[in-house]
């Protein structure tokens, strides 16, 4: 099947592609309120939660793995709820609390779980973690004396490939033990 | 000590935990532009046209590169510059980059590519080693190397072989299959080039800031003092961002033409084709062994399925034979590798290089020598451990060895010869070792493979190393050593890495080898400094101890001026003497002991882990929390390649391009992990310190299997062990075939003949030759 074909790849008409280019981006004045702070931004309707934050907002803090909702690094909090900031758009988000890595510590005193994360070692490269710290902060408040079975389904969606998530379940049950 | 050997935080735990580690996907200069990579949508074709010429009217397009802008070959290995940054002549495997855009939006870039006509003539895909050795049916995907899509052969004998067989009371064979996997770093490779002046700066998401400057002053054709890498933040490498990547090189070009910042970062489904990860081996080995279990002869042989292009293959290739005899003593050894060229995403270094896919054969291969012969597994093996201070039969010099008290260990924790006896329930043991580094550079040179420089002035104290802090705690391992000789604490030291500009020479986080190698360079920095400051302290009349840290740094500026230290690390000349030898050798080797304890559910398939117990011998832990996660992060991967991860390919594509179609460990696939920390103070390592991020991946697979075994009584002779292997070898069982699932055959590779190799005299000295 492979043998001495000829054929050019992208014969897709170029007067389509300049237009798809140079299209009107429709743009929304929208509200938010991220970390307690309200922001106005005018943006792109079709542009995600993790690309406003990261490229308007200059919320590096969320990361990003896959940017089709499988691993779990973009985690943010929505009204105190973990979610998928890369499936989201922020136009469905107007009212709602949005809560990144950048407001989980208070001023420049970090939350018990970024404390006990730092202390046992339960960031290695550091690109899940704020991720992984938004969820566990979530599943603390439903639940303060989660099991470490619970920790595991509540964490599952977020992938690490440092860590073998040892450390980061005992870093949780730590900050767990200091939260009450 | 006072630091050295304390469970401290990371020195950059701050900045992971609040989100403020800038990786280099996160850094925007003011007027970047966006690039994006126009890729092969052929595993193999001959490009006849490029026509870019639509692409470049669409406004806000700035520029539109192909092969013709960067014509100039490169490659991680000197002897396979076989690359290009773009390809304007023929592409090899689906991903190969062939132009590149820079425009003011990433979806411009993206509509440009698509406007980008190429005309190609489609050649015949070479997709298995099997094919890779026939005669190619039009052409060969390289132009080098041979026969056929052969890239490399390796053949070497040490000591005589056949005499070995002869005095064997038992000789087996077997066939082993260890299939291709990925990195899989969460982050996914950025860069981010400016050029001002003419010179151009790189942020990247690079392990090796040297190996990516050095690349780009060949293909840019800049004098090195031109361009300066930065190594930003970084997301996670396994070995994955170890060579220089096409889009490094493309951005600092496109930033060169316009005159603007530009930024590249890959999609997740780009990193998969990306790869340069663990080649799919299949291993051939035959052993002999006396009635009481010792080892006479062994011959190993291996084909790699190498990808499209060089990499770090030649020496993935020695890989596969050399450390072998590093665990066990083979008085006799055999090697023929060879490595095939495929229509695949290159095959390179992943965690353990080359190394875990014998490391599964031979343990495996062990473990069904000892059951013929009636002989505890365990007891087969120790039978047959190195010793300290040895030279092995391919001249690979052992210092500190930790095999036995590993060993026991994990025997003793895990209760293995005790444990209970339930249906489907197993335990499987096996072994280990890697380097503290590989003892030669990637290219010949007689300099300092790390150097490190202090400077202190009014009780500051600042560290600048070449070594790159991809997570493993490279920066954590030199705060510590400094702040260890200053009497000072880790978070007292400031630290300048990776920055081709600032810090000086270090190779870069691959082999293991920063521990070891920067720890030491950074140790005789610090003792030197300690040197002038306890100096000026008893010139002023008093004690090091008796004045505080800035009272002493006052007083020796004042008496020396300007307060700066050097140290640096070359490693020791001890490789063999013959040609290949390079490739094995390295300052000290680490050992590690494990055992799996699995359920497997003969209905299903399924293997559940139910717990792991490791011993990993790391000289000395400099900081013993970081040496757990290290450990704890390669028994993670090595259960994900043993059951699940799998980087296969149908028509060139890759099967599973995303995260959650290529299965890696969850949270809830994870068992407990039981780390026992070794510690045999090497006598060249910083405080006795050797390696701990590669080491404790590799007999997690072999332990696997066995535990498979010990459960079901089916030997699973191919990673991964997939519920429907299992099946299957459950089925032939059933019907009185061979209790197996594996390859049938090794097939027949024409191997140049043997080097035959003096084995080093029985009182080799082991120090440098």
């Amino acid at each position: 099947m492979y043998a001495n074909a000829v054929f050019t790849l992208s014969n897709k008409d170029v007067n389509q592609l300049h237009r798809e280019a140079l299209r009107d981006v429709e743009r929304v004045v929208l509200t938010l309120d991220v970390n307690g702070e309200a922001r106005q931004l005018l943006v792109p309707s079709h542009k995600t939660l993790l690309e406003v934050l990261r490229e308007d907002m200059q919320l590096t803090g969320t990361k990003h793995g896959c940017e089709l909702g499988e691993c779990g690094t973009c985690t943010v909090l929505i009204d105190g709820k973990p979610q998928l900031s890369c499936l989201l758009l922020p136009i469905q988000l107007q009212g709602r609390a949005i809560t990144t890595i950048e407001g989980m510590a208070n001023g420049s005193d970090l939350h018990p779980l970024q404390v006990a994360f730092a202390e046992l070692g339960a960031a290695q490269c550091g690109y899940c973690t704020p991720g992984i710290l938004l969820a566990a902060r979530s599943l603390l408040e439903e639940n303060p004396r989660p099991a470490r079975d619970e920790i595991r389904e509540a964490l599952a969606g977020n992938l690490c490939r440092c860590t073998g998530y040892t450390k980061i379940l005992q870093a949780v049950e730590l900050a767990a033990d200091r939260l009450r | 000590m006072r630091v050295v050997g304390k469970p401290l935080p990371k020195v950059d735990a701050a900045a992971k935990v609040t989100g403020r580690a800038l990786y280099a996907d996160d850094i925007a200069l003011p007027r970047t532009l966006h690039c994006k990579i126009l890729r092969s949508p052929h595993p193999h074709a001959r490009i006849l046209s490029i026509d870019t010429s639509a692409a470049k009217r669409i406004p806000g397009v700035l520029a539109v590169i192909t092969g013709l802008d960067l014509p100039i070959k490169f490659g991680i290995l000197p002897v396979t510059q076989d690359e290009r940054a773009l390809e304007h002549e023929k592409v090899r495997y689906v991903g190969d980059p062939i132009a590149a855009v820079a425009a003011t939006e990433e979806e411009i870039a993206a509509a440009a590519c698509d406007a980008i006509a190429v005309e190609y003539e489609v050649l015949e895909p070479v997709m298995s080693i099997e094919a890779a050795l026939q005669t190619p049916k039009d052409e060969r995907i390289q132009d080098y190397g041979g026969p056929n899509n052969v890239h490399k052969f390796v053949a070497l004998e040490f000591g005589d072989v056949d005499a070995g067989f002869s005095r064997a009371d038992h000789v087996r064979e077997d066939v082993f299959f260890f299939q291709g996997n990925t990195h899989l770093p969460m982050e996914q490779h950025s860069a981010i080039a400016t050029y001002v002046d003419g010179k151009v700066t790189l942020w990247s998401s690079t392990q090796v800031v040297h190996y990516v400057h050095r690349a780009l002053s060949k293909v840019l054709e800049l004098p090195m003092n031109r361009i300066r890498v930065i190594g930003a933040a970084h997301g996670g490498g396994f070995g994955g961002k170890t060579d220089p990547f096409a889009h490094e090189i493309i951005v600092c070009k496109l930033s060169m033409i316009t005159g603007r910042p530009v930024k590249c970062t890959l999609t997740r489904e780009e990193v998969f084709y990306a790869h340069r990860g663990r080649h799919p081996v299949l291993m051939w080995v035959r052993t002999g062994v006396t009635r009481d279990g010792r080892i006479t002869a062994m011959h190993f042989r291996s084909a790699l399925d190498g990808g499209a292009y060089g990499s770090y293959g030649v020496a993935s290739t020695f890989y596969t034979g050399a450390l072998q005899t590093v665990t066990y003593d083979i008085p006799a050894y055999r090697f023929e590798g060879c490595r095939v060229f495929t229509n695949k995403p290159p095959c390179g270094p992943k965690r353990g290089h080359g190394t875990p896919q014998p490391r599964f054969a031979l343990e495996l291969h062990l473990e069904k020598i000892a059951h013929d012969i009636g002989l505890d597994p365990v007891e087969l093996k120790r039978r047959n451990f190195v010793q300290p201070n040895t030279r092995t039969v391919n001249w690979l010099r052992v210092t500190s060895c930790g095999l036995e008290e590993c060993t026991d260990r994990v025997i003793d924790a895990s209760r293995f010869h005790d444990r209970e006896r339930r249906p489907g329930h197993g335990m499987g043991f096996a072994i280990s070792s890697y380097l503290s580094g590989a003892g030669t550079a990637i290219y010949w040179n007689d300099m300092p493979h790390s150097e490190v420089q202090i400077k202190v002035d009014r009780g500051g104290v600042t560290a600048y190393c070449g070594a790159m802090e991809i997570g493993q705690g490279s920066d954590s391992v030199l705060a510590t050593i400094v702040a260890e000789e200053l009497g000072l604490q880790p978070s007292d030291i400031r630290l300048v890495t990776a920055d081709t500009d600032t810090t000086p020479i270090d190779l870069g986080s691959y082999s293991s080898r920063v521990t070891f190698m920067a720890g030491n360079a950074a140790l005789e920095a610090a003792r030197k400094m300690r040197a002038l400051l306890v100096e000026a302290v008893e010139a002023s009349g008093r004690g090091f101890d008796d004045v505080t840290f800035e009272e002493a740094s006052v007083l020796a500026e004042a008496r020396f001026g300007t307060l700066t230290t050097a140290g640096s690390y070359t490693p020791p000349k001890i490789a063999g003497p013959y040609k290949g030898s390079g490739v094995g050798p390295s300052p000290a080797y680490s050992y590690s002991a494990c055992v799996v304890d699995v359920d497997a559910d003969a209905r299903t398939g399924l293997i559940r882990v139910n717990k792991v117990w490791i011993a990993h011998d790391v000289g000395r832990a400099i900081n013993p929390l970081l040496v757990e996660g290290q450990v704890e992060g390669s028994v993670y991967m090595g259960l994900g390649e043993a059951l699940m991860e799998e980087q296969a390919f149908r028509k060139g594509l890759h099967k599973w391009p995303s995260m959650l179609e290529y299965k890696s460990p969850t949270f809830l696939d994870m068992p407990e992990v039981e780390t026992f920390i070794v510690e045999t103070i090497d006598p060249e390592g910083p405080y006795g310190a050797k390696e701990a991020g590669q080491g404790p991946l590799l007999p997690v697979p072999p332990a696997v299997c066995a535990a498979v075994h010990d459960a079901l009584g089916v030997w699973i002779d191919e990673i991964p062990v997939t519920p429907e292997k299992v099946i299957e070898a459950l089925r032939r069982k059933e019907k009185g075939e061979p209790p197996r699932y594996g390859p049938q055959r090794f097939p027949p590779i024409p191997y140049p003949p043997t080097i035959k190799v003096e084995p080093p005299p029985k009182d080799a000295a082991i120090t440098a030759i």
